[in-house]
This record gives C-alpha cells, structure tokens and sequence, in this order.
C-alpha cells in the first residue's frame, strides 16, 4: 500500500492550516463542516460505491449519533468522552436492526426501502417528546480534555479531523484486505462470492454497520460541535446530499469522499453567500444554481471527480509482489483418497413444468478426470449447480465422501473441498488478477474484519496472497497478475477463473466450458495442467462443447441429453455409443 | 368506530389514493424506460397545479418562460452534438419542437392570461407549459447521462428536483395558492357527498388509465417504449430511438403529474414545495407494485391513500412515519418473493 506517504503529508498540511497567521475562522468552520460530511460519505463510499448498496438513509444514522450524546450529556450529565462509544453502538445497534432488514432487499428495492426508513426516522425524531420534537436539544456541552475546552471551531477541528484521518486509515485497511475483497466482490453478484465462502448477507450487514457507525461518529462530533441537535440535519435532504457527495467525489474511492464534501461544501457556502448580493437576495437562488451545477458536473465526470484527478497523475502507485516464499497450511486430506469421491445419486431438479436434470447418477473416483458433455441445453450446468449447492435439488442425493451434501449452502460444499469455474464467467473486472484469484483462498484466512483494520491481518494477508500468486503462475498468468481482471481476453478470464478455484486447495474441481475461447495451444496446455493436477491426486469433473479436448483428455465420459444419463464409459465407448451419436447428430447418421 | 367518519376516511383517502396511482404510474413508465428514478415528479406537479392557478387569477405564470428557456438550452444541446454535421432539416426539425412550439405556447399564455380564460383552456394551457418543460428536462439534464448507472442518474434527478423546486418558489412565492373547481355539482349518496370535484379526480384517473392501457397495448410508439424498457440495446438494434422513447416517457410523466396538480389543487392549497411530498406517496405506490407492474401501483396507490388517511385521523403526529414505514414489510415480502437472479449490473 504506498498511500502512506501521501496520507502523511495530507495530515501534516490539514494540522497546519488553523496555525496559519490570518486565516480567517469561516474557513476553520467550512473545513470542520466538510470534515463531518466526509465521514458520513466515506461510509457511504465502502457501502455504495464498492458494495453496491445505495443508501438514503445515512443522515438518520448522524441522528442516532447525535441524539444519544445530546440526551446523556445533557439530562444525565454524563461526559462526552462517556458518550462517544455510546453513540457508536446506538447507531450500530440500529444499524444491525436495520440492516437486518434491509440488506436482505434485491435491486432497487434497497435504496428504496432505505428512504423509507430514512424519513421514517426524521419524522420519530421530530414527534418523540424526550427528544425535544422540533425544538430538539440544546445546551449540549463541548468536548473538553482537562481544563481544554473545544468550543472555538479551530479546536474542535483537530478531533474532527482527527477522526477524519483515523476512519479513512481504517477503511483503506478494510478494503485492502481478506474482507474487502469479499466486499468488493459484492457488487457483481452473490453467486461467485459464495461459491468461495463468502457469506454476502453478513458482509452486506458488515458494510452497512460500518457506514452507520462512521455516521454515528459524525453526529455525536456534529452534537458537540453545534452544541444542539434538532431533526432538521437528520431528514431526507441530508441524507440525499451525502450521497451526492460521495458520488461526485466518485463512490468507491476513499479520498473521493473528502474531496466530494469539499466540493460540494464550499459550493453550496458560495453559492449562499455570493449569488444574493450578485441578485438581490431573491428566492431560493442558490438551490437552483446548486442544481443546475450537480447535474452539470455529473455530466462531466460521470465517475466522480478524484478518478478523474487521478487519471491526470504523472506517476502510478507501485504495487508490491507478494512474498511467495510463504504458504497456507494445505488441506486435510482424509483416508479415502481412493474410490468415490463425488457421488450423484438419482439427482433431479425440476423448474415448474421443466424437468432439467431428470434422475441423473454418476460418480467422480478420486484421481479422475471425468467430463459430462451433452447437446445445449441437457442440464449439465444445472448438474454443477445442484453440486454446489447453488440450487437445490428437487431430490436425489449428493455425496461427497459419503457425506450427503444436497442440502448444505455453497460456502459449506467449498469447505469440503470441491470449487468450480462458471460458465458465464464471474469475475470482479475493475479488481486485479491477483485479488480474483486470491478471493479463491477466502476461506483458508482466518482475519477478521476488525483485524483488517486494524492492520493485525499482515501476515494472514501475505499468506493468502502468496498462495494466489502461486496459482496465477502456475496457470501461467504471471504476466498478468497486476492487470485489471476485466482487461483480460475472454479465455484468460477461464484460466483466471480456474486459478481462483485451485486456491481453495480443492480435491474436487469442476470446470464448467473451461476450453470455451482459448486458442489451440492455450487448449493443449490446460489439457497439460490438468493432467498434472490430476496426478498430484485431484479430481476434475468439466463440462465441455469440445470434443478433441474431452476425449484426448477424460478418463470417463458421462454423456447428458434432455436432462437423462444416456450413456456412460471411457472416451473410446463414447465415441462409437449409438444413443450418443443419435443425440448428437439425430436419427439415421 | 362512526360508519360515517370510516366511509368519509374512506372517501378520503380514495381521492388521495387515486392522485398517488397516477403519479406511481408515472414513475413506473420512467424508471422501466430510462432508469432514471423521477424525484422532480413533485415538481411537474406543483408546477402544473400553480401554473393553472396563477392563470386562473390573472397572473402570468413564470414556468411558460421557463419552457421557453429550457426549449432554447435543448436545441443548444442538438445543436452542440450536431456541431459537424450540421444539416438545414436537421437543424428545423430540432429548431420547431424546441425554440418554436414554446414561444408559441409563451405568446398564447400571454395573450390569454388578462383574457379569463375559460377553465378549460387554462388547463389545456397548464398541461402544454409542464409537459414541455417535462419534455426539455430530459434533453437537457439526462440525455446525455442516460448510459450510466442508475445510481449517477438518481443523483442527477435530485439536483433537477432542487434546481426545479428553486425555480418554483422564484416563479410563484412562498404562499400557497387554490384553483378553481373543475365542476360544481355534487352528489348525495346516503351520508357521503361526492364534490365534483372528487368525482373528476376519479374519472380523470380512471380515464388516463385506460388511456395509457391503449397506447401501450395498441399504438407503435406505446409498443417502443415498453421494448426499451425490456432491453434497451434490443430496442436499438431493431430501430426504435431510444432516446426518443426516454423523450415520451418525460413527457408522460409530467403530463401526468400537471394533471394530477390541476386535479388537486382546488382541494388542497398548494405550496411551491409540496409537490415533493406528494411524489413520494405515489413514489411508495410506485415501489408497492415493483416498478414494475400498472395494476399493482395503482392498488398499492389505493392502500397509501387509505392508510394516509386513517393515520392522519386516529395518530395525525404519526402520519408520516406510518406510511412511510408501511413500505418495509413490503419490500421485505416483494424480496423474499422475487427469484434470487444474479445480478449482472454495470
């Protein structure tokens, strides 16, 4: 991570500037403004941008912030400094309450149902009597440490800022780690997450309590700053605005956050103070030139403004090569590593009237290659799908080591050590190579959230890394490693997908149309790597259109048709199998 | 409970209910066709609503030189995109709906506007004057976005709600104001009097739902649109402008939402920011049914109305957060309810 030195001399000039002779203190007050906006918005940065779930709702979470604080300090006298983790958990708790309910909300329905509870909690604060309806609470007293008393802007400044500084470390931390990877993830969908042990809800929820906690910290600094709290900067419009600063700052980047409050803080200050004396105070001047500018820069910079500004940088981060000397501790490998491994047992899956997988059975030794091949539409992707628990089976059973596994969910199947490839390739394209692949090893670390933040996960971290590095080079990706996934062609992408599955050190690989898109020799050396992989004691069970590959390469071949088993045998029965060539070819070839 | 007091809730929240299905469907229509979630539908609504208002007293409204001016800033929008390959047809056929056809409805308003109009063309008025403006709003603010995400295209439809509701307290003062009834009449059944007024709200919506029912089903531009809704690359490769169908989904959409202000307006006193508020129930309506399904908007739109009309009886400091918080359970069942899809999003 090379932001070290930049967010240094960030730290350094923000510390300086109420030091500087004549600054004038409505600047110290714009800055501690811009600073409270930026902690709600970062929150929203890492919830919106990166996790893909918009919320309206952010501003509501500064009230509970704000409302706890005022209410204990001010009718039980506790101290601010009691009141802080107070707070924090307020809006947590809500948080977790909320976002229980929430985050299980499809599409648009999440922000949606965010601006519900949004106005929802505007109006409770501004009708509940202990909490002053409109009137709110006043006289909250200052932040003080010892005899220090923060009333003046500039004092109360350094704790915002401070506070500023310290979540933004802590959220860059949590992105750049085991978690944030699963987080970063979220955004394309749930499928592939899962399929490596990710628990979506539960990052969902993650994300979303850290953007209320943020939140919370901004209100209960917001209640000692203004020294009183009313509904007003907890509604509806607050919380739309925060979003708008996180999106013009552009959502997904952390310093986008700082700088979009910036913008659209000192904006809306110039727009207030100036455009009156430009035009003789009339109407709601500034709302409309505010407007008309929101829509106009968007416009411009569709992305946001810092991607924008960073694109113009002379020089790039370097990024650093993981240690690959370091290893994860390999799988237990139990006794049965002979006979069957995978068993499918009369498995059948039955969509409405449709009967996609009608009563198959087969199974996968291990140290066997078997590949499941069909015409289009013979149900061999809802076979993979009913392995790995993707969907359920309507009935049958599925073994693996003699160990029923129909009813278990993906993250518990990849667990025991079968992973896959998709047919439909699911990679996060603005995430590297290296990061794809190392979302494979997610269920091999073992750092939590809060140990990601916190910076405790570093030799965790490596340790994942290194594994995903190992795999990327042995697929022979290498060169590829720091690239965007998303630049990749598509049959890189294939291998890619395979290296993210191999990182889960897995005794069962299913590749679903892993030749699809690769060129002849790029065929010939996955037909290598898998051969290998097959003698270093793994088994492979692929689906594949290309029959030189499967046959040159499979040591049994189940064959698919309509959802029924029609034939099964090694490469040469299948070959001269008349039900296959029928199914194939049609009747009479 | 008093029968009459719950066939007058009921009464109530009916007429209410039937605003909020109007403007879901509108909000529907826009979102399935350019995915843009329309927060400035409170404005169309106000707008439409003072518009005829002001006309109705006497008073020039602001909002005909606004379609004008909007009208001006979307052909400098043709006109910058057309910049090299500037073509005399081309340049008329953007010149004659843009510039011509607002100066026109200008010139009109102001002519009649000392005049007194009758009711019926300042209605007809009100309604040209926001479906313009509806109209240009698209050309101007999210054309130009209409490929990026929906997140970026909600932000950009909050700042045109600002910029609008700006505009509104700049054009008609921060009082309120009522129009004249459409109709007089009223109807006596047992207990429940009927105003005309009320019973022109039924029929209107009524009536605009079927309108809306026939040019989806039957006309070619109805058919267009709900094919960019479905797919919008689709829609593009077998020839239907896109950008033409975003253009009739706004203008719909403010059609819509100045009918449903003009229909409201000699009810309740209307302010410049109302609208707001009145957007989001049909907004809650909108989401009740999906975004996605007419019929089931306008039941939902039905239920807000009532409920709204319940709370406001029996909890009126809860009003609100009632209908408000109504919507949860809601969308908790609709999730639970809908298919776990993948979502493959931009």
């Amino acid at each position: 991570m090379g932001a070290r030195l930049p967010m240094l001399l960030f730290a350094l000039v923000m510390a300086t500037v109420p030091l500087v002779p004549q600054m004038p203190p409505f600047w110290i007050v714009l800055l501690d403004n811009i600073g409270l906006a930026a902690l709600v918005a970062m929150g929203l940065v890492l919830l919106t941008g990166v996790g893909g779930l918009t919320s309206f709702g952010q501003a509501a979470f500064c009230g509970f912030g704000a409302y706890t604080t005022a209410l204990l300090t001010t009718a039980y006298g506790l101290s601010p400094w009691l009141t802080l983790p107070l707070s924090l958990i307020v809006s947590g708790v809500a948080a977790v309450l909320l976002g229980l309910v929430t985050v299980r909300l499809s599409g648009h329905y999440l922000p949606l149902g965010t601006i519900a509870w949004g106005l929802g909690l505007f109006y409770l604060f501004s009708r509940v009597g202990f909490l002053g309806r409109n009137d709110g609470i006043s006289a909250i007293p200052p932040l003080s440490i010892g005899s220090l008393r923060m009333i003046d802007p500039g004092t109360i400044y350094y704790a915002i800022w401070t506070a500023v500084l310290i979540a933004a470390w802590l959220t860059m931390n949590l992105l750049d780690s085991r978690t944030g990877r699963a987080i970063r993830a979220l955004r394309r969908g749930h499928i592939a997450a899962e399929a490596f042990g990710v628990h979506t809800p539960r990052a969902k929820l993650l994300v979303f309590i850290h953007a209320a906690v943020l939140a919370g910290l901004s209100g209960w600094l917001y209640a000692h700053f203004v020294r009183a709290v009313n509904p007003t900067p907890f509604g509806a419009e607050p919380g739309i605005e925060y979003l708008f600063i996180a999106v013009v700052g552009g959502a997904g980047y952390v310093w986008g956050a700082v700088l979009g409050a910036g913008i659209v803080v000192v904006l809306k200050e110039v727009l207030q103070s100036y455009l009156p004396l430009l035009l003789n105070g009339s109407g709601q001047l500034e709302t409309i030139v505010f407007g008309i500018l929101l829509v106009a820069l968007l416009q411009l910079a569709p992305a946001g403004v810092w991607p924008w500004l960073i694109s113009w940088l002379p020089w790039k981060p370097a990024r650093k090569r993981p240690d690959a000397s370091l290893s994860l501790p390999p799988r237990q490998r139990g006794p049965g590593l002979s006979g069957v491994l995978l068993g499918v047992d009369k498995a059948r899956k039955q969509f409405g009237g449709v009967i996609a997988v009608n009563d198959v059975s087969f199974d996968v030794q291990a140290r066997e290659i078997v590949a499941l091949i069909g015409p289009n539409g013979a149900g061999k992707s809802t076979t993979f799908n009913l392995i790995t628990g993707v969907l359920p089976a309507t009935s049958g059973r599925v073994a693996v080591l003699g160990k029923p596994i129909h009813q278990a969910p993906p993250q518990e199947i990849v667990r025991l050590g079968i992973s896959r490839t998709f047919q439909h390739v699911k990679l996060v394209p603005d995430m590297s190579v290296l990061e794809n692949v190392a979302i494979g090893a997610h269920q091999r670390g073992r750092a939590s959230a809060l140990a990601s933040m916190l910076r405790l996960d570093r030799a965790d971290e490596a340790r994942l890394l290194a594994e995903a590095a190992r795999q990327i080079e042995r697929v022979g990706l290498a060169d590829q490693i720091d690239q965007p996934a998303g630049s990749l062609s598509l049959g890189q992408q294939r291998i890619v997908e395979i290296a993210r599955a191999l990182c889960v050190d897995p005794m069962l690989l299913l590749l679903d149309e892993p030749a699809a898109g690769l060129r002849h020799m790029e065929k010939q050396r996955l037909a290598m790597l898998l051969r290998e992989l097959r003698d270093g004691g793994m088994s492979v069970l692929l689906v594949e259109h290309d029959m030189g590959f499967v046959m040159n390469l499979a040591d049994r071949v189940v064959v698919l048709d309509f959802g029924v088993k029609i034939a099964e045998g090694t490469p040469e029965a299948i070959k001269t199998n008349p039900a296959v060539i029928e199914a194939y070819l049609g009747a009479g070839a | 409970m008093n029968t009459t007091i719950m066939l007058f809730l009921m009464q109530d929240g009916i007429t209410n209910g039937a605003i909020y299905a109007l403007l879901g469907l509108a909000l529907v229509l826009v979102f399935a066709v350019t995915r843009v979630i329309l927060i400035p539908q409170g404005e169309f609504v106000t707008y439409g609503a003072l518009t005829y208002a002001s006309l109705a007293s006497g008073q020039m409204p602001g909002t005909a030189g606004l379609a004008l001016a909007m009208g001006i800033a979307a052909f400098g929008f043709d006109l910058f995109v057309q910049r090299r390959t500037l073509h005399v047809r081309r340049l008329v056929r953007s010149f004659v709906p843009n510039v011509v056809l607002p100066a026109i409805v200008l010139a009109l308003t102001g002519f009649l506007v000392s005049r007194h109009p009758p009711i019926l063309v300042s209605i007809l008025l009100s309604l040209a004057i926001v479906a313009l403006i509806g109209l240009y709003l698209y050309r101007i603010a999210f054309q130009p976005i209409a490929h990026t995400s929906v997140l970026v295209l909600l932000i950009a439809a909050v700042g045109t709600h600002l910029a609008l509701q700006g505009l509104g307290l700049l054009f008609f003062g921060a009082e309120g104001q009522r129009g004249p009834a459409i109709a007089d009449a009223a109807l006596t059944l047992g207990p429940l009097r009927f105003t005309g007024q009320s019973l022109s709200v039924y029929a209107a919506t009524v009536a605009f739902m079927v309108a809306l029912w026939l040019f989806f089903g039957l006309t070619l531009y109805g058919k267009a649109l709900r094919a960019t809704a479905v797919n919008r690359l689709g829609a593009r490769l077998v020839g239907i402008r896109t950008t033409l169908s975003g253009q009739i989904a706004f203008l719909l959409a403010s059609l819509i939402g100045a009918l449903s202000g003009i229909l409201i307006v000699p009810i309740t006193t209307l302010y410049y920011d109302t609208g707001f508020l009145i957007g989001l129930k049909g907004f809650i309506a909108a989401i009740i049914g999906g975004l996605v399904s007419y019929p089931l908007t306008a039941i939902a739109a039905l239920l807000v109305g009532a409920v709204e009309s319940f709370s406001s009886f029996y909890a009126s400091n809860f009003k609100e957060v009632i209908v408000f918080t109504l919507l949860i359970p809601v969308l908790l069942l609709r999730s639970l309810a809908a298919p776990a899809v993948e979502e493959e999003k931009d």
